[in-house]
């Protein structure tokens, strides 16, 4: 795979500058907006969750716990959704120029996780102001970070493949999307399944790779007491979740590659 | 690698390409399950391409025509690799800057500058090498002032101008066109047939894509002709062009036979009546001539009552499109009509048009049958029926001393110098 002699180099920039560029096009206040959003939103989260409904009370800075959690998962559905019609959206242009195709799933990924880095830095202010003591594990954030994008990027490419030939998939990967959402301790914390009597539950939740990597990003970022996958299952099974993304991955290339040539008859 | 074979820049060898075409459409999952169940397959399989071998070679202006639907766009896309073949391959050594349509990719919301940018990174530019056109095509399109405006605010000339400087600016090793010679006003028509003539000059690779004969002619010094998949003929463009225009008549004159059968069961052509049940114009001579012979045709109608009837008939130019007559004849003379005959039944004329001061062209005639009730009086008559330019009489000028540009052949002549 050519994929990233320059050529593909310098169209995906391309196409990552102008995707910025246009993304806030037309508004007043611009790129404030990436800022901005995340902050609104955050603020909503805070006050519905943690004030009102008092999820987590007694867990120390559950609320940055709370957002880190929703923007993680936030860059997964942002970027695998528009990773699966990414290629369905550039047909026009597929069938009038012949350029690599790997490049468009990437730059709308990309571009999510532009989106996605400036939602984090605003999760890290968050977590500032509410005290948050930092250490030496903040390291292991840029590693869970790439595993998230490897895993992101393998389901993008083969969502995008599918879709080219099944447009039934947008509103199934939507439903998938939600199941995710609520199969990941995102909004409630890890503790109150075991809480509520099901530890079985919590540990198969773990076993998806994104619960896993919010976990140990809230480990490592914010509290100890966020239990990580290796505290509550032995590696014997806690290796799992840490392959998955590489899998995915890999078969997404694979059929993506497989596919690819025929893109431009297709779609 | 022997010096023979470096010359080659595209080599397309037996290329063949069918497409499934779906039945119904089985993109949902649901057709999908039904006709597997059944055991459909959801798809007939047309053969678009059949066998197709050609090379380019350096400095070719390579001329590729064929009708509509003949496969000329299907090959255009597997040359540009936008399309797989099923067998055969496809080699281009060097760049190949291709062009199936004008500003692919060209957004509204970016400026003039922004929007070359992003196509040239389209077409596989680095920065510093659209830089170095960036000038050229500036200038080429002639939009210095309006760079930093948002293609939205461009008028559709302006863009197609735009699209069409970076389309023939791009410095590529072959350049793929695809039909896109007349686009933008006069003035930038004659710019961008001055850039084809230099091209040819300066030997560039260029693959030409088009149903305008007269472009291949003009520019190319090669071309094939595709038709039904394969390739119909190769060699010099006035071969090419001869063939051309022969395989279009014979198609038209097919095209008419169906329409004989068609009208046994329909009982009138369009332009007939009870009234002129029967209107025909047909070639006596053959209709590809040269500038010293004439075209020779018979004019035949049927009228069903005893009213006065004649004929008024229109040489078109069909190769600037047909929109006006450059010679009127027959029963109408300055207005006034003036009729062939009084009597129902059938009658017919013949007319030898002589073409001596006409180029290569191809040319249509048609014609209107018309009575009137006040005879003599000026702009008082009507139509009975007509022969339109579906079914019009076509004939071609080829004369090897003839050119194909201007209609005429008549010149007039430079006054003699006789001071300021």
């Amino acid at each position: 795979m050519d994929l990233f002699n320059t050529k593909n180099k310098i169209l995906l920039k391309e196409l990552i500058e102008v995707d910025f560029k246009l993304r806030y096009q037309g508004s007043v206040i611009g790129h404030f907006w990436s800022i901005l959003k995340p902050i609104m939103m955050f603020s909503i989260m805070y006050a519905v969750f943690v004030r009102f409904l008092k999820f987590g009370e007694g867990i120390p800075h559950f609320a940055v716990a709370l957002l880190l959690g929703t923007t993680v998962f936030n860059f997964f559905a942002e970027a695998t959704g528009m990773g699966m019609s990414s290629v369905v959206n550039r047909g026009d242009l597929m069938r009038k120029i012949s350029f690599s195709k790997p490049v468009i799933v990437l730059s709308v990924v990309a571009n999510a996780g532009i989106n996605f880095l400036i939602n984090l830095a605003v999760v890290l202010i968050f977590a500032v102001i509410n005290g948050v003591q930092f250490n030496v594990g903040i390291f292991m954030i840029p590693l869970l970070l790439l595993e998230l994008v490897i895993l992101v990027v393998g389901i993008s490419f083969i969502l995008a493949t599918v879709f080219v030939y099944f447009r039934d998939l947008a509103p199934v990967w939507e439903v998938f999307v939600q199941l995710f959402m609520y199969a990941t301790p995102i909004i409630y914390p890890l503790s109150m399944v075991f809480n509520m009597g099901h530890p079985k539950a919590a540990k198969l939740l773990m076993l998806n790779p994104l619960a896993q990597i919010i976990q140990d990003m809230r480990y490592f970022m914010i509290e100890h007491n966020n239990t990580p996958i290796w505290q509550i299952l032995s590696w014997k099974y806690a290796w799992i979740p840490y392959i998955i993304p590489f899998f995915v991955l890999g078969f997404g290339i694979w059929i993506f590659n497989k596919h690819s040539k025929s893109f431009a008859e297709v779609v | 690698m022997t010096e023979e074979k470096k010359d080659v820049v595209v080599k397309i060898d037996h290329v063949s390409k069918s497409f499934k075409l779906p039945v119904e459409s089985s993109t949902s999952l649901k057709t999908l399950l039904i006709n597997w169940t059944k055991g459909i397959k959801g798809y007939t399989e047309q053969k678009v391409l059949k066998d197709i071998s050609f090379e380019v070679q350096r400095g070719d202006f390579f001329g590729i025509v064929g009708r509509n639907g003949a496969g000329k766009s299907t090959l255009l896309k597997i040359i540009s690799q936008i399309y797989t073949p099923d067998s055969g391959s496809v080699t281009v050594n060097g760049r190949l800057v291709s062009f199936i349509e004008l500003g692919v990719g060209f957004n509204p919301e970016l400026t003039g500058k922004e929007n070359v940018y992003l196509n040239g990174a389209m077409l596989g530019f680095s920065v510093t090498e659209i830089d170095e056109m960036y000038d050229d095509i500036v200038e080429f399109a002639d939009l210095k002032e309006f760079m930093n405006q948002k293609l939205k605010n461009y008028s559709s000339g302006m863009q197609v101008r735009l699209a069409f400087s970076v389309a023939i600016k791009a410095k590529g090793d072959v350049l793929v066109l695809d039909e896109i010679l007349a686009v933008g006003d006069e003035a930038f028509q004659r710019k961008s047939n001055d850039y084809f003539m230099q091209a040819k000059r300066e030997n560039r690779t260029i693959i030409l894509v088009t149903h305008d004969m007269g472009a291949v002619q003009k520019y190319a010094n090669k071309a094939i002709m595709i038709k039904d998949g394969e390739i119909f003929m190769a060699g010099s463009p006035a071969e090419i062009a001869n063939a051309y225009s022969q395989t279009n008549f014979e198609q038209s004159q097919k095209e008419e036979e169906n329409k004989k059968d068609n009208t046994k069961k329909e009982k009138y052509k369009p332009g007939t009546s009870v009234l002129l049940p029967k209107f025909e114009l047909k070639a006596i001579s053959k209709d590809i001539l040269k500038s010293n012979e004439e075209f020779e045709f018979e004019i035949s109608y049927k009228v069903t009552k005893d009213i006065p009837t004649g004929v008024g008939f229109s040489v078109l130019d069909l190769t600037s499109g047909g929109a006006y007559s450059i010679i009127d004849d027959g029963a109408v003379d300055h207005e006034i009509f003036k009729p062939w005959n009084n009597k129902k039944g059938q009658f017919k004329k013949i007319y030898k048009l002589p073409l001596k001061s006409f180029n290569n062209r191809d040319f249509m005639i048609v014609a209107t049958a018309f009575t009137s009730s006040n005879l003599g009086v000026k702009g008082d008559f009507e139509s009975i029926g007509f022969v339109g330019t579906d079914r019009g009489l076509k004939f071609y000028v080829r004369d090897d001393k003839n050119v194909f540009g201007p209609l005429l052949k008549e010149q007039g002549k430079f006054a003699k110098e006789n001071g300021n």
